[in-house]
């Protein structure tokens, strides 16, 4: 590396003429024919949407993963002056002319192309012949999984790029180690890993798994450091730092910094809105932030609310009445207390109003000036429109038996008294005389009688007879110990009530809310929310035509077809090198099989290689074998819809462990058989070509012949 | 580490301090000298684990009859007790190991079955329910003597294995939970004496093949089988002692003195005792459970049909039916998918906004009258039980429509979506005393056959395609809301995948004008009921899955608790963690230490690395578990981490008074510490006494027992 800097010519020109030569033909092989075709193609159709939410600058949740590889693809819309309108509905839908294709899938394919100049350094970092770097960077370039992943708006070559780049830097700064810590160059590759790695985390939480396995090794090699005498503590203290300070703490912040300009990017309400809580939602330009700009901010006695539940699951949903009351007798024989229903209905409406009364005094009225309820006080709830109570009693639930009814009371009952009174907690509270505060506070309220608490429970459907569409029950819970957010709820919309007559509350609760204070929440506070909303949120568990589960990916006993021309048979299909994965698994079974006879014979003190041959051997295999074991091993305890392409970070590893398999065993084949099986390489990525670019379009006879598997679903059309 | 060992066991600590407390054997006079200090008296120990047991027993058999009443899952594992005694055939998810056990204490203390266990709350009044409570308390008392013995051979020191003793004989959750008729006193005795037989092992390394070596070793093989055979969760400890052994023979591997056929016969002893052992005794658990239970019961539907003709009283029990399908035939389908269910409707319809508003299709496990169907022609609507009319055979690729016998609805799909698989049809009742439209009917085929042939009873794997929109009726083993009784859904799928759950059997068949023949070719060998139980228990298990808005316990609350001790633990394992570390990175770097301090530091290391080891093996998997978790399964990691707290105080106290140069101070410390700790845990448990023995039983009058199980949780709670 010393010489490198001394004799820049001579040295950089040799590596330059091999990387520049795999860089040009990554390039062509990805960028050839870029924008065909010019239709949506497969999962286009989901980052498609999130582009053009992007350019219009509207706010959405995604749980595939963190923002940073949208925020790519909105990239290369942006650069190419798209402006977001189009319909994405259908895989096969023509591009209308204001999309840029090409501008949209560049980056992907960029991405992809460098991949393979990046395979070929790692094996140079990692100590093996420039042979055997060439092999593998040329086994990059002709596999056509990673060729049609590569070249649509997709994110597994962003992902592959990233995590290639941060085992490539990690090697160059560990390979510095030695010679030159602390220099320029070593602090550069040791930066631009902790960046990489955040990158790649930050595109697609797979990304993760790479992450971890660098920091064991980086803990790893530390360790080793600290057993050598030669060095100083306070050296050691220095070094632990840097890592720490490069590995830890600049990922973290730069993944912070992603959600910043994604949040700052995306001001505006959207279709996601819902599942966040009231006060992210008010932070958002239009939506809720229109209806409760200029709020009072403390609810007082006489205050007029709309109580919303915060866990939002199954959906959002408001503390609703109405007139009906509950059946007497249930479907199942159970009887009811034939009183007023409530429930959490899931659409604005005027009966979700309520009035926060004292249940000291008559007035329904803000007093002036208002007196705020704070933590800990007794209200009673009134239902806006009929003036009734909220109440709850010893009656069972009309779906959760085991649960107390709440209804609101009707005084016809001499048996049942009233039970109306409430206490108010409020669960973030910072001190137990907090003020209840529109929107910020969530609260609990507690039956003062019985001390059950209220909570919305699951779908009711069975005895509404006005009602169209779903509703959720409302229920007082007595097992109240645990937190859970359907017990939590908070204020909406509120506005101080001034309408003592009943007559004019209806024509007052009709109208919108209106008043002055905006409310922000700070970026740490958004961030956890929107953190907390991706990872929890479940989306319906989907069945999909070519979803596949992991055991099926090491064979390849499964394709996915990507795009069929409309008219002609030309397809485009996820579908590998048939040589490549055959043989990347035997190179892997192969290494496992080898290192573990060498480790029982090293460790009965035979040593079949030389010492360096064999750290080699084992660094190799820690990248390679591991890099494969945590991008695919995961995928076996994950409960989602899994597809072929989640194995291609997996696979990238498991290929650069043919070339230092191969190099090992050199001595033992000829090279000649090297040439065929390489020659077989290439001859496969060319029969396949067809169905990875989706052109030239084949004959209905040309398509069966490529069915090599029957598991395979080449599609075929009738005539 | 392996160096380390025998040096110290030379020193003269006892290997079995049960046996006797010598301090014989050679060694360096300095040693043994130490030894003496550190443990005074010589028949301290015996006298310690005497009163360690003593205690314990009478803190778990205090007022062990009360309540008289049913608490908490004693209605349960109970109830399966009974099951045993009256040798009626159940379905659980756990292995039946423990449920056995308890069945032979209540059949031996002369419980006779009868009490029906019904829900928590009930009273016993005359039944003998005190054995069973009896047989678990003593199995919860073995607990602390054993954990005694398993610290006092990891560190070596009596204080801290005294102090482990205390934790758990103080705890109030681990006399609650040894107090009951449950299974985890039973799994967590099997759990810990696995732990102990393998200390012991390790500790005979350096006399390998001698008769206590084999002894420990085969007891570890056992209590590895009891434990798997009482819960899965047994499997944590199968590989804690895996993970012990493959360290154990890598050392061995790597020591040249043993030759390769030393080796070759160590690796057989442990192939032998550690898997070969277990896996017989296990087998043997599932063989003594399949003869017990030879009667009918409440857990046949789980089964296929094969399985069920073995029961005694099952209707497949000497089954004699008609052999090939015919049209008006009555029959029931099930499902062939691992506890797949029956194809079942009834008159309830699907809630309002789910797919058409007809008449609800699911899959049901239970027998049934709403199971039957008539087998009709489609296009024929003519009775078909007129006796005079020829039996005509179903043959495969007919085109039938089956009709439900009791609601005289038939089976019917359309493009509406599923109520949980989205992306499938929706499958419904429809139609007016079998009058319906084109869409009832279904091409019924059966896997690998031909066209025109018939269609065997129960023998044949049937699919059944919708002939209008090409799906295939299936059962995609999701449960139903609230609305569907909680049943399994059934759909029609448009993915032409060939799996279990798109296929099904005939089970039941009735035609009064077919004869009936015998079928004994279905009994199924003892190798594939071994399978098809676990593939059933396995489904139940993950299929225990929350529902929404249920209030459930998390992992991570697990050891945070409102005790004392629990929060003693829990610091103790931050302390831990910070000491290894900082114990490693000394020796790492090549620090020159005392024989005392290296002694210290091989205990902190390799004692307190298995037991930490143990603690996050019993933990963090929980943390991967989608299935519901209830803060009971945190008990058996309570155990090691109770372990590692009295490691860890111990090693530190000491350490402390090394630092401190005066003899008399540092004994002082040492003295006061230890003291200080015991006197902690004492007035805990005077402060939370009464939950395990005073209010927590009657309170459970809940119907439902997974509400009484969070309301036992609760109990913990001020």
């Amino acid at each position: 590396m010393l010489g490198f800097l001394k004799n820049p010519v001579v040295v950089t020109a040799e590596i330059n003429m091999n990387l520049v030569a795999l860089t040009v033909m990554g390039l062509i092989s990805r960028l050839w024919g870029l924008s065909y075709p010019q239709a949506v193609v497969f999962d286009e159709v989901y980052y498609g949407q999130f582009v053009s939410l992007y350019m219009k600058r509207i706010f959405f949740v995604d749980d595939s993963g963190p923002p940073f590889g949208h925020m790519l693809l909105a990239l290369g819309g942006y650069l190419g002056g798209f402006d977001g309108n189009f319909l994405w509905n259908r895989i096969g839908a023509e591009y209308s002319a204001n999309v840029p294709v090409q501008s949209l899938r560049l980056l992907p394919a960029l991405a992809g192309a460098l991949c393979v100049p990046l395979a070929y350094q790692i094996l140079v970092e990692l100590q093996f012949s420039h042979c055997a770097a060439l092999g593998a960077a040329l086994l990059i370039l002709l596999e056509n999984s990673l060729i049609t992943q590569s070249r649509f708006m997709l994110l597994e070559s962003i992902l592959i790029f990233f995590i290639l780049l941060a085992v490539l830097s990690y090697l160059k700064f560990y390979n510095l180690q030695r010679h030159s810590f602390f220099s320029g160059s070593w602090w550069f590759w040791l930066l631009l890993t902790g960046v990489a790695c955040s990158c790649a985390v930050g595109v697609k939480y797979m990304g993760l798994f790479t992450y971890i396995l660098l920091l064991a090794i980086a803990g790893l090699h530390f360790w080793q450091m600290i057993g050598d005498q030669n060095l100083s503590n306070v050296s050691l203290i220095c070094h632990f730092l840097a890592r720490g300070l490069a590995l830890i703490i600049i990922p973290v912040a730069m993944y912070l910094s992603f959600f910043y300009v994604h949040l700052t990017l995306l001001y505006r309400s959207g279709p996601h809105d819902q599942i966040m809580t009231s006060a992210f939602q008010a932070s958002l330009e239009g939506g809720l932030a229109r209806i409760t700009q200029g709020q009072p901010l403390e609810v007082a006695y006489g205050s007029q609310i709309t109580l919303r539940n915060v866990l939002g699951k199954p959906m959002q949903c408001w503390l609703h009445s109405h007139t009906n009351t509950y059946p007497i007798r249930y479907e199942n024989g159970r009887g009811s207390s034939h009183q007023q229903q409530v429930t959490c209905y899931p659409f604005k409406d005027v009966n979700n109003w309520w009035i926060v009364k004292d249940p000291g005094m008559q007035q329904l009225v803000v007093s002036n000036p208002p007196r705020p309820v704070r933590h800990g006080h007794i209200v009673q709830l009134v239902h806006g429109i009929t003036t009734r109570y909220l109440n709850t009693h010893d009656v069972a639930a009309p779906l959760s038996p085991h649960s107390q009814e709440v209804s609101c009371y009707i005084d016809y009952n001499i048996s049942m008294p009233a039970q109306n009174l409430w206490r108010v907690e409020i669960v973030n509270r910072e001190s137990d005389t907090d003020v209840w505060k529109t929107i910020l506070s969530e609260v609990r309220f507690v039956h003062v009688n019985t001390s059950a608490v209220l909570k919305a429970g699951g779908f009711m459907n069975f005895h509404l007879e006005v009602q169209t569409g779903r509703t959720l029950e409302v229920v007082g819970e007595k097992l109240s110990k645990g937190y859970h957010q359907s017990m939590v709820w908070n204020v909406e919309e509120h506005r101080y009530g001034k309408s003592q007559e009943q007559k004019e509350r209806e024509v007052e609760l009709h109208s919108p809310t209106q008043m002055d204070i905006s409310k922000n929440l700070s970026f740490m506070a958004k961030f956890t929310e929107l953190q907390w909303k991706i990872l929890t949120l479940k989306n319906e568990d989907t069945e999909h035509k070519y979803s596949s589960s992991a055991l099926d990916w090491i064979t390849m006993d499964t394709n996915i077809a990507y795009w069929l021309h409309p008219t002609s048979g030309a397809q485009i299909h996820l579908l590998g090198n048939v040589v490549t994965w055959a043989s990347a698994n035997v190179a892997a079974v192969v290494y496992m099989c080898l290192s573990l006879w060498y480790l029982i014979r090293r460790r009965r003190r035979i040593y079949d290689i030389p010492e360096g041959k064999w750290q080699r051997w084992v660094s190799a295999g820690g990248i390679c074998v591991g890099g494969w074991a945590v991008n695919y091993l995961p995928f076996f305890v994950m409960e989602k819809t899994l597809f072929l392409y989640h194995y291609l970070p997996a696979l990238t590893f498991q290929i650069l462990l043919i070339p230092i398999v191969l190099q090992h065993l050199s001595d033992h084949l000829c090279s000649a058989l090297t040439v065929a099986w390489f020659s077989s390489v290439y001859l496969v990525y060319c029969t396949f070509s067809p169905v990875t670019y989706g052109k030239p379009s084949l004959s209905v006879a040309e398509l069966k012949q490529l069915r090599w598997k029957d598991s395979w679903n080449i599609l075929i059309r009738k005539q | 580490m392996r160096r380390a060992r025998p040096a110290a066991a030379g020193g003269g600590a006892p290997r079995m301090p049960a046996a006797g407390g010598g301090q014989a054997g050679p060694g360096p006079l300095r040693r043994r000298r130490r030894e003496i200090r550190r443990l005074p008296g010589g028949p301290a120990r015996p006298a310690a684990l005497a009163l360690v047991t003593l205690l314990s027993f009478a803190s778990r058999f205090h007022r062990l009859p009360e309540p008289p009443h049913v608490c908490w899952d004693e209605t349960h594992f109970g109830k399966m007790g009974s099951y045993y005694i009256n040798r009626t055939f159940f379905f659980d998810v756990h292995p039946p190991l423990g449920k056995m056990l308890i069945g032979l204490a209540g059949y031996l203390s002369g419980y006779d079955g009868t009490f029906p266990f019904q829900k928590p709350g009930d009273r016993y009044e005359q039944h003998n329910y005190v054995g069973m409570r009896g047989f678990c308390a003593f199995l919860g008392s073995c607990l602390v003597p054993f954990a005694y013995l398993t610290v006092l051979e990891l560190s070596r020191s009596l204080p801290a294995a005294l102090l482990t003793a205390f934790i758990l004989i103080f705890d109030t959750g681990c006399i609650t939970l040894s107090q009951y008729i449950l299974l985890d006193p039973i799994l967590m005795f099997f759990l810990m004496g696995a732990v102990l037989c393998m200390v012991k092992c390790n500790s005979c390394a350096d006399r390998p093949f001698s008769a206590s070596w084999w002894f420990w070793l085969c007891l570890t093989g056992v209590n590895l089988a009891g434990a798997m055979g009482v819960k899965f969760v047994g499997l944590f400890v199968v590989l804690l002692v895996g993970l012990n052994t493959i360290c154990d023979l890598w050392d061995l591997l790597g020591d040249l003195s043993l030759s390769l056929v030393m080796f070759g016969k160590h690796l057989l002893a442990r192939v032998l005792c550690l898997i070969l052992l277990p896996l017989t005794l296990y087998t043997a658990m599932f063989a003594v459970h399949f003869t017990v239970l030879n009667k009918s019961g409440p857990g046949d539907g789980f089964f296929s049909s094969a399985f069920q003709s073995q029961l005694i009283g099952n209707n497949l029990h000497n089954v004699s039916i008609p052999e090939y399908l015919a049209y008006g035939s009555v029959v029931t389908m099930k499902n062939l998918r691992m506890a797949g269910g029956y194809l079942h409707s009834h008159w309830h319809l699907y809630p309002e906004g789910i797919g058409a508003r007809q008449q609800q299709v699911t899959a049901y496990l239970h027998k049934d009258l709403n199971n039957l169907w008539i087998i009709k022609k489609h296009d024929l609507d003519t009775d078909l039980s007129d006796p005079s009319s020829p039996v005509e055979f179903v043959r495969h690729g007919d085109i039938i429509r089956l009709e439900h016998k009791e609601t005289c609805r038939n089976l019917h799909s359309h493009q509406h979506e599923a109520p949980l698989t989205r992306k499938h049809f929706q499958v419904t009742g429809y139609g007016i005393n079998g009058t319906g439209d084109s869409n009832d009917f279904w091409r019924i085929e059966v896997v690998g056959g031909k066209a025109g042939k018939l269609i065997k009873v129960l023998r044949s794997q049937v699919r059944l395609t919708h002939v209008a929109t090409g799906c295939i009726l299936g059962s995609s083993g999701k449960t139903l809301p609230k609305w569907g009784w909680e049943q399994v859904e059934v759909t029609c799928t448009p993915y032409l995948k060939e799996t279990p759950n798109s296929l099904w059997n005939f089970e039941d068949h009735i035609n009064p004008k077919l004869p009936n023949i015998s079928l004994d070719v279905l009994k199924p060998s003892f190798a594939e009921i071994l399978l098809e139980s676990h593939m059933v228990m396995i489904r139940g298990n993950s299929g225990l899955k929350p529902k929404d808005n249920e209030v459930t316990s998390k992992p991570w609350h697990w050891p945070i608790n409102y005790q004392v001790i629990w929060w003693l633990n829990l610091v103790t394992i931050g302390l831990y963690l910070l000491m290894a570390v900082s114990t490693a990175v000394t020796l790492k770097r090549g620090v020159q230490l005392t024989s005392e301090l290296k002694e210290l530091s091989r205990v902190v290391l390799c004692g307190g690395g298995q037991i930490t080891l143990g603690w996050l093996l019993h933990y963090l998997p929980f943390f991967l578990m989608g299935r519901v978790l209830y803060f009971h399964h945190y008990f058996p990691a309570m155990l090691f981490s109770s372990m590692l707290t009295g490691i860890t105080w111990d090693t530190l106290l000491k350490f402390c008074a090394r630092v401190l140069s005066p003899r008399i101070t540092a004994r002082k410390v040492y003295g006061g510490g230890f003291l200080a700790l015991v006197l902690l845990i004492i007035y805990s448990f005077y402060l939370f006494h009464p939950l395990s023995y005073g209010m927590i039983g009657p309170m459970a009058s809940d119907p439902s027992s997974p509400m009484a199980g969070l309301r036992w949780m609760d109990s913990w709670e001020f």
